[in-house]
């Protein structure tokens, strides 16, 4: 067992909104190991990027996190003071997000904005020592000519240079943890490569651990050593990224598997998952995937599943997995 | 099958302006450089590219709902490029387009059934009944109920908006439907029912499909037939089978291999290609993709390739495309037994329920 970074216990956030309380985050448990990348998929409004808001207490108003622990190396982080908390993030927690340029200010040049990011951390830096370390930083993301770059404006960088720059302000602190939310979304293929490939090598120098938010399964077995799996504000499956696609549990995670048209075979229909998103003032009663679910049952309408071991290391929210199995004693019976 | 669409030598080039009062000329955009493709009935034919490459500026100048600067388009045997307005009306009901943002291209203030009846109001096709009859029957052919004739936009998720942009597009009975990234903005399982959606339509309507996407997972799925453009130019064209089996045009090749796959076992197997896409303000001489290209020599520095036919059916501009040292195959195991008996198993009982 790797040495665990984060750990997240039973996590709730809600927003109170005319239309009634919405569960954005709804009771989710997940372990960030040292070193190690944990992926979260779902598609929109599953939660994913209000657990990462969650965890840098960073949700926006009304919204509040109601209950849970948030344990970074055993410190929980919903209790620590505010000042204390705003030197963990960027500090030891930092964040990416989908779209850089508004993240950057287009007013300001490139590398005053990263001086600035590294001024909060370390304040009694000189100007000179604080650009020559920024300049360090736009090379370790293999930024060329990084000194002319310290003079632009992000308006003159394209796309990738941008989410480059944005990986270089993250990093300047070294932080432990770095969350990546949806980071290459915005960006071409060959682009969403390179990035990629510079977070896994920034990764392997620094021994970060990562949590990569992402609705790319693609993405996901490319980057991820844990998978989690979230559907409605729930964590559905959580496994190893290679259980995840090899022994592929949840309904749910199958009806993403095989809505991703595959390049390596030949498909007539793609296998859509029938229906929408509920709202999530609206969650249905039971396992919220059920008037989806092609296997629903009565049980499945009316109770909760909570996520169980399936396998070593493999958990499931479902009443009926592994489908095969259930389907096999049905018919017997 | 008979020719539908031919495009030749398309290109449209902004002039680039400088000065307040007395403006010069400091150079152009070359959006769209010198492409030709033709479409057949009933085919798909994609066109990919990363952003900026041009591909729907081509969309647009084959609707002519942006002027080209140079060359022509033949729709159905007759020159589009030279129809005055009221010519180019009567084209146009044969010509629809469906857009990527299903959130900005549908009027909020007009009902579901009066934007799907639009377009039949605007060619004077029918009266208010039989417009309604029809809007009924285009509602139930993208899988929605009737009473969401009466409904606003605002009301739909945004898959939903997506089937309402393709009704809307199938009122006017068109053979040419433009497609400019159509499923790009919706999530991975919308994006199946929509897909899966216009794949039937296509075999039930005999629909021609120009298909604009930067997804090849998707496009491999969708056409018949791709086209890949880069920075305003066609760098390779062939049917779906032997542009996958076998890329001939090194950047299809570094597109092919950036795409990630859902599969944990090739991890890592591929180097990126390096840089960004030049300007299309300054197109590197030679062949464009060079300075990129990690096969370039001198000749490529200076000399445009030409586009020519490689195999039968298969074009590509590139100098070096026989000499290409081969790439392994794509090692991918593709689904594990256990995964494809579920999978199969999800299928089943979805047709069971549905």
């Amino acid at each position: 067992m790797q040495q665990e970074l984060l750990r997240v216990e039973g996590l709730r956030t809600v927003f109170q909104t005319s239309s009634g309380l919405v569960r954005a985050v709804d009771g989710v448990d997940l372990s960030v190991a040292r070193g190690r990348t944990l992926g979260i998929v779902g598609e929109s409004g599953c939660g994913k990027s209000m657990l990462s808001l969650s965890i840098m207490r960073l949700v926006p108003q009304p919204g509040r996190t109601v209950d849970g622990k948030v344990l970074l190396e055993g410190r929980n982080l919903l209790d620590i003071p505010t000042g204390d908390m705003r030197q963990v993030r960027g500090g030891q927690i930092a964040m990416i997000f989908q779209e850089p340029m508004t993240s950057l200010n287009p007013v300001h040049t490139v590398g005053r904005q990263i001086v600035e990011a590294m001024k909060v951390h370390s304040p009694k830096d000189s100007a000179a020592a604080l650009k020559e370390q920024a300049i360090a930083a736009l090379k370790r993301v293999r930024i060329p000519s990084p000194e002319r770059r310290f003079d632009e404006y992000p308006h003159q960088l394209s796309g990738g240079m941008r989410q480059r720059v944005m990986i270089a302000m993250a990093l300047a602190c070294r932080p432990r943890l770095l969350i990546a939310d949806e980071p290459t979304t915005a960006l071409d293929v060959t682009v969403q490569a390179q990035i990629l490939d510079l977070l896994r090598e920034l990764q392997a120098e620094t021994g970060m651990s990562i949590i990569l938010i992402t609705h790319d399964l693609g993405v996901v077995a490319e980057m991820a050593d844990d998978v989690a799996v979230m559907y409605a504000g729930k964590v559905v499956e959580r496994t190893s990224a290679r259980a995840l696609f090899e022994d592929p549990q949840h309904p749910y995670t199958l009806g993403l598997l095989g809505s991703v048209p595959r390049l390596d075979e030949d498909r007539d229909r793609l296998l859509a998952i029938e229906g929408a998103v509920p709202p999530p003032f609206a969650f249905p009663d039971g396992c919220r995937f059920n008037p989806r679910c092609p296997f629903a049952i009565a049980r499945c309408r009316t109770e909760m599943p909570p996520l169980r071991l399936v396998e070593d290391g493999h958990e499931v929210a479902c009443h009926r997995a592994p489908i095969e199995k259930a389907l096999a004693m049905e018919s017997a019976a | 099958m008979s020719v539908l669409l031919e495009v030749s030598d398309l290109a449209k080039h902004y002039p680039v302006k400088k000065g307040i009062i007395r403006q010069k000329q400091v150079g152009a955009v070359r959006a769209v450089d010198g492409v030709s493709f033709s479409l057949r009935r009933g085919e798909t034919l994609a066109l990919v590219g990363e952003s900026g490459c041009g591909k729907s500026t081509t969309a647009r100048l084959v609707l002519r709902l942006i002027e080209p600067s140079a060359g022509s388009i033949r729709f159905d045997g007759q020159d589009v490029t030279g129809l005055d307005d009221g010519g180019m009306r009567g084209l146009r009901r044969r010509m629809q387009i469906v857009f990527q943002d299903p959130y900005a291209s549908l009027n909020p203030r007009l009902t579901v059934g009066d934007a799907i009846a639009e377009p039949m109001v605007v060619h004077g096709i029918g009266n208010d009944a039989s417009r309604r009859a029809k809007v009924q029957e285009l509602l139930a052919l993208v899988g929605l109920r009737p009473f969401h004739a009466d409904r606003y936009p605002h009301e739909f998720s945004g898959g939903q908006r997506q089937r309402i942009g393709i009704a809307r597009a199938l009122a006017v009975e068109p053979d040419l439907v433009v497609c400019d990234e159509p499923v790009s903005a919706l999530d991975v399982s919308i994006q199946a029912q929509v897909v899966n959606l216009m794949k039937d339509l296509q075999a039930r309507l005999g629909l021609s499909y120009l298909f604009i996407a930067h997804d090849l997972a998707v496009v491999k799925h969708m056409a018949d037939r791709i086209a890949v453009m880069y920075l305003g130019a066609m760098m390779e064209v062939g049917g779906k089978g032997e542009l996958f089996a076998r890329p001939r045009h090194p950047y299809t090749r570094a597109l092919l291999s950036a795409i990630p796959h859902p599969d944990p076992s090739r991890r890592g197997s591929v180097t990126p290609l390096g840089g960004d896409v030049p300007s299309p303000m300054a197109v590197p001489p030679g062949c464009r993709f060079h300075t990129r290209c990690p096969y370039a020599q001198e000749r490529c520095r200076s000399e445009v390739p030409r586009m020519r036919e490689i195999a039968p059916g298969q074009q590509v501009a590139c100098h070096f495309s026989e000499t290409l040292p081969d790439v392994p195959a794509a090692q991918s195991n593709g689904l594990t037994a256990i995964a494809a008996h579920r999978l199969a198993l999800y299928d089943a009982a979805r047709h069971k329920v549905g």
